[in-house]
């Protein structure tokens, strides 16, 4: 187990060119190209605003509950939306990616894991791509619409890429276990769509966690829980502390150890990719 | 310095592959394994197939070694376990050197993007760095003569044109050990002229190939060693015309207990229907052998007649009286009738007709047609009609015989019920073989590595 990722190392060029052609791929043909990356999130968040801004009741918008939600909605929405888009397209990509490039494991000596792991890294490339629409509601609400009250701290984003890279480990355990698994249970692809529809309403993306009528020690048992509210706490949040820091780092060390249980049975597994894709 | 003949670049060592098969409930769904918590069972394969049962064999540096056998012989399990793809069940696999395999061309092409992006890809999945590729492209292109298609997508491609583009990047990898699975096909004559070649130039420079075909030709043209596995088994291993001989003898034995099962079949199916009883009804069909049907696609095998005279049995004999179904352009044949007649008959003419597989006639004659004047015939009796030599080219062909009045009405005639398939080394074409030979004057020359037949 230990050689093969060392072995993934050797094949990150591989993995990186996977990934350009993904990305590659993806807008060929489509008359704005690239610019979907950015488009896709932005319209996004235009239908949850519009649903939850206009159409329903805002939770935690109660101006004198100490507990409320301070600063303009759409924004504080993106900041879980985003990360939230990266996490469920890279499951769903990842987990017919080994039956999707069948062909590959059977014919070409390559170690399958790739496949996976590209799924991962071409969604995060798209969630890079949202990124500048976040930044850029973000310098407008903090520099020309300062009574919005945002207020960026510079201590706080250093903790953005920690983040991002906890989520990253996280979501590429699962990636391998769900790929790995569904060589040999197909229906696992649908049964996921669902699973990931309940578990984006029962983690704080829509509404705020201390609003919420899920008490805190159940979120705490929701692993994107501590991710989406490390997100919304370090870009939204006024406070100057990054109180879930904790439950952020105990998190990166649950994911390394997911990730080498992931890996473990994925290379278990790996035998029975060839023939049974 | 050691001969680097004595070197060994792949070694397979009592290797088993053991394909496991899932039973069918697998296909079906986590659902069902949750609903009937059977997730462990389901995991656990409950049939297995044998792919390759205790194979060896050594292939020396610098060699081309082929491998040949029927379809499912394990053939493409040996060389997807050399290429590391699969693993043995048990044994051992040892390779020496950097492979390229040429399972399947352009696996891992993406559709939608440019023939240069897939190079790149496709270099780098085989093992090559970007810059080797970089230096390599214009080669990888012009061998694949795409330059003026390089950069379209390669959705756009023929299948020849994909083809060649995963050929010509595979083998430019420049392997140590180049694997080939039946992948000559791929193109035009020229571009397969220009494969060989590149296989020639690999031998030249010392590389290994191991080569996975139908093609006895190629093994017998190309291999210094070959090794035939049937069933999974190793047949026979060595020098390739003595391996070819062998498989080839083989597969005519097969392919003449093949030709046998299906003759009798066919005629139990048609003996089992009752005779027509009376001549009017048969007189539609043709009551000469030598006279075909418009349309030979839509005859059907078939037998009729009054059976006033019944062919009992249909046998071909060799030169030495031995019944066979296989046999070489140019042996000699006999066709043994055996008929009887339960009551004396005065009238009666023995026909034969020999169609090839596109239905054309390719001989037909019988007694009154040869002038034989019918006297009388009755019990049981044999009529035997040899061919010294029969000069047909290679190809399946099926005997029709009958027995039928003089004014054509039948009394016994099988359509289509016997078959004989004649072998030969020498692919000519046409249906007849007249003896022939070729002379020269001794300004025109040939090469001296014409093939000696027999």
């Amino acid at each position: 187990m230990w050689d093969n990722l060392a072995r993934l190392v050797r094949y990150r060029g591989l993995i990186q060119s996977l990934v350009v052609r993904d990305l590659k791929a993806r807008y060929r043909g489509s008359v704005l190209g690239f610019f979907w990356s950015f488009i896709n999130p932005l319209l996004l968040l235009m239908v949850y605003t519009v649903v939850f801004r206009y159409f329903m009741v805002r939770p935690g918008s109660d101006p004198n509950d100490p507990n409320a939600l301070g600063g303009p909605y759409a924004v504080f929405l993106f900041c879980g939306l985003l990360p939230w888009t990266w996490f469920t397209s890279a499951l769903l990509e990842s987990a017919g990616s080994l039956i999707f490039s069948g062909n590959l494991i059977k014919k070409v000596l390559f170690p399958a894991e790739v496949l996976p792991l590209v799924s991962v890294l071409s969604t995060m490339a798209h969630f890079f791509f949202g990124l500048p629409i976040l930044a850029g509601f973000l310098i407008y609400y903090e520099f020309i619409d300062p009574a919005a009250y945002i207020h960026l701290h510079f201590t706080k984003l250093l903790w953005f890429p920690v983040v991002v890279a906890v989520q990253l480990i996280f979501t590429s355990a699962l990636a391998l276990l769900l790929s790995s698994l569904t060589v040999h249970y197909r229906d696992i692809k649908d049964l996921l769509g669902n699973l990931l529809t309940f578990w984006f309403f029962v983690t704080p993306i829509i509404y705020w966690y201390k609003k919420s009528p899920i008490p805190k020690s159940w979120l705490n048992w929701n692993p994107f829980f501590h991710l989406a509210v490390s997100y919304q706490e370090v870009l939204f949040i006024p406070d100057n502390v990054f109180g879930h820091k904790k439950w952020l780092l105990a998190m990166g060390a649950g994911s390394i150890v997911l990730f080498l249980g992931a890996y473990w049975v994925f290379d278990r597994l790996r035998d029975s990719f060839a023939e049974a894709v | 310095m050691t001969a680097p003949s004595k070197q060994i670049a792949i070694e397979l060592s009592q290797v088993t592959k053991v394909y496991q098969r899932y039973n069918t409930k697998h296909f079906a769904t986590l659902k069902s394994a949750l609903l009937q918590r059977s997730i462990l069972r389901d995991l656990q394969p409950n049939e297995t197939f044998l792919a390759l049962n205790d194979v060896s064999f050594k292939v020396a540096k610098g060699s081309t070694f082929g491998v040949v056998g029927r379809n499912g012989s394990g053939k493409s399990t040996a060389l997807k376990l050399v290429a590391g793809i699969t693993k043995p069940t048990s044994g051992t696999v040892a390779v020496d050197g950097r492979i390229s395999a040429l399972i399947e061309l352009g696996a891992g092409f993406h559709p939608e993007i440019s023939g240069r992006e897939n190079v790149f890809i496709n270099g780098i999945m085989l093992g090559l760095t970007k810059r080797e590729i970089q230096n390599r492209f214009d080669d990888i292109v012009e061998f694949a003569e795409l330059s003026e298609f390089i950069d379209a997508p390669v959705k756009t491609y023929s299948s020849g044109m994909y083809m060649r583009l995963g050929f010509a990047v595979a083998i430019n990898v420049d392997p140590d050990i180049l694997l080939v699975d039946e992948v000559l096909a791929v193109g035009d004559e020229g571009f397969t002229h220009k494969c060989l070649d590149k296989f020639g130039e690999f031998k030249r420079r010392g590389k290994t190939v191991l080569l996975v075909t139908h093609s006895l030709a190629m093994v017998e043209r190309f291999c210094d060693e070959a090794v035939w596995l049937d069933s999974g088994r190793k047949k026979a291993e060595g020098d390739p015309k003595r391996v070819i001989g062998a498989y080839i003898g083989d597969v005519n034995k097969q392919e003449a207990t093949f030709l046998a099962a299906s003759d009798a079949k066919a005629q139990k199916t048609v003996s089992t229907a009752p005779a027509p009883a009376k001549p009017a009804e048969a007189a539609p069909k043709p009551a000469d052998p030598t006279a075909p049907p418009a349309d030979m696609f839509q005859a059907s095998e078939g037998r009729w007649g009054s059976r006033l005279i019944e062919i009992t049995s249909v046998t071909f004999l060799d030169q030495s009286g031995q019944p066979r179904q296989l046999f070489q352009t140019g042996e000699g044949l006999t066709l043994r009738l055996n008929v009887k007649a339960p009551s004396p008959v005065r009238d009666f003419v023995f026909g034969v007709g020999i169609f090839n597989a596109e239905g054309v006639c390719v001989y037909g004659t019988n007694t009154s047609i040869e002038e034989y004047q019918s006297d009388s015939l009755s019990g049981d009796a044999v009529v035997e009609l040899a061919v010294d030599a029969l000069e047909l080219v290679e190809g399946t062909y099926k005997v029709d015989v009958a027995v039928h009045s003089e004014d054509g009405a039948p009394y016994d005639y099988h359509r289509l019920l016997h078959t004989i398939r004649m072998k030969s080394p020498v692919k000519d074409i046409g249906v007849y073989r007249p003896k022939h030979r070729w002379t020269f004057s001794p300004t025109v020359r040939f090469k001296d590595n014409r093939p000696q037949r027999g």
